[in-house]
């Protein structure tokens, strides 16, 4: 069906979680993009909520990428709270 | 499964000094256990042996669809009906998942299923025989369900990212197949009378070597093994996978009161594993050519749903242009 667009499958399993990527499904339009992602994803309940978004305007980072993007919040350390040591008499914050 | 002989076109194993810089980064990954996913740089011989491998396995589920479809009008109460239609909806979706997980490396899947209609492309033997009586469709769920999970579990680790989650959620529908059709098997021989239990076992007796089959040919005829192995594309070869499958699946089959069709088969103390007879090969290859029982069936339906479910697609297609029409409107 290479004349079907492609799209991207998200499903939320439960309420209160996010959506997560499922996998994709081929759809003449976004209308039979929903019903073939309900028919492919979620044949045991697997979801609440359904999204799926058209394969081509999804915009991700290429994996040669991934130093120039990443690497700067390797050496970070004090944006966790585990840097900072706090005598235990102050107890839980 | 339900990939038998997927050629990977590499003669001999590349040493690390032969390999390229980008080579020996792909292999150090893949020997960490990281996943490779479908923007990573990788060999093109791995992205072909893939292709070629996971479109085999969705063509396998699809046609998979077949022998069972025989049965949908015929099978004896609406329960029954009921599973089997859910079964058949599952490999549909099966073949979708794979066929889906194919495209990430860049794949067509018109041309996938062109290569297959055209009988280029290849799905596992063990659908190209028919399903004679009822007792097949237990059979079949057990057995040739049974031999899939067994290859499919290990496939979950299998080293392409989308591949890998393609089974993961095969793997969690697959089990429901397994158990639906031994209790079919369970019921016909708890309960049946003896021209069903006949039946029963008649329709191991038909299952049983092709369902060994399924696991390909000996690990020393199998030249395209070794760097599936080393690709971890395969994680486990197929004499292993077959070993597996035996044990686990010699018990049931007693449970149920049931032989397999051979004669050499027995219980090994010093091996810890069941002993076996000898292969037909001749037959797997023949009807891995196209020489089985029900090859040009398979194929010719296949085309046949393809051919005549085009004017849907392409009302499909008409329609939403004229939705997006109206909607610029």
């Amino acid at each position: 069906m290479s004349e079907w667009r492609l799209y991207e499958v998200f499903v939320r399993s439960k309420h209160g979680l996010n959506h997560k990527h499922v996998g994709s499904v081929h759809a003449a339009d976004n209308e039979m993009a929903m019903e073939n992602a309900r028919d492919l994803y979620t044949r045991r309940s697997e979801g609440v909520s359904i999204w799926v978004v058209p394969s081509d305007t999804i915009t991700a980072s290429a994996s040669d990428e991934k130093e120039i993007l990443f690497d700067p919040a390797e050496d970070k350390v004090y944006r966790h709270a585990s840097f900072y040591k706090l005598p235990d008499e102050v107890g839980h914050m | 499964m339900y990939a038998q002989l997927v050629d990977t076109g590499t003669k001999r194993l590349k040493t690390r000094e032969e390999m390229s810089p980008e080579e020996r980064d792909f292999q150090d990954k893949i020997d960490a256990e990281t996943k490779i996913e479908a923007k990573n740089w990788m060999p093109d011989a791995y992205r072909k042996t893939l292709v070629r491998q996971i479109s085999q396995h969705a063509h396998s589920e699809i046609v998979g669809m077949l022998p069972e479809g025989n049965w949908l009008t015929r099978a004896p109460t609406l329960k029954r009906k009921l599973q089997l239609m859910a079964k058949i909806q599952d490999e549909a979706g099966h073949g979708l998942y794979l066929y889906s997980a194919m495209e990430t490396l860049g794949a067509d899947r018109d041309e996938e299923v062109q290569k297959l209609h055209d009988g280029k492309a290849k799905y596992s033997s063990i659908f190209n025989y028919p399903t004679l009586n009822w007792a097949d469709m237990g059979a079949v769920g057990w057995l040739v369900d049974g031999a899939a999970i067994v290859n499919q579990v290990v496939l979950q680790r299998t080293s392409y990212g989308p591949y890998s989650r393609a089974m993961v959620r095969i793997c969690k529908e697959e089990s429901f197949h397994q158990r639906q059709g031994f209790q079919i098997l369970l019921d016909m021989m708890r309960e049946g009378t003896q021209a069903q239990k006949d039946m029963v076992q008649d329709a191991i007796n038909r299952l049983w070597w092709p369902a060994l089959m399924m696991f390909g040919p000996h690990d020393d005829e199998s030249p395209n093994s070794q760097q599936s192995m080393v690709w971890k594309i395969k994680r486990k070869s197929n004499d292993e996978l077959r070993q597996m499958f035996i044990d686990q699946t010699i018990p049931q089959l007693e449970f149920l009161g049931c032989t397999a069709p051979d004669p050499d088969l027995k219980w090994n103390e010093e091996t810890g594993h069941y002993d076996f007879g000898a292969i037909d090969w001749k037959e797997f290859y023949d009807v891995l050519k196209g020489d089985g029982p029900c090859n040009r069936e398979r194929i010719s339906t296949r085309r046949k749903a393809i051919d005549e479910g085009t004017w849907v697609r392409e009302a499909a297609v008409a329609y939403a242009a004229k939705q997006k029409q109206r909607a610029a409107a």
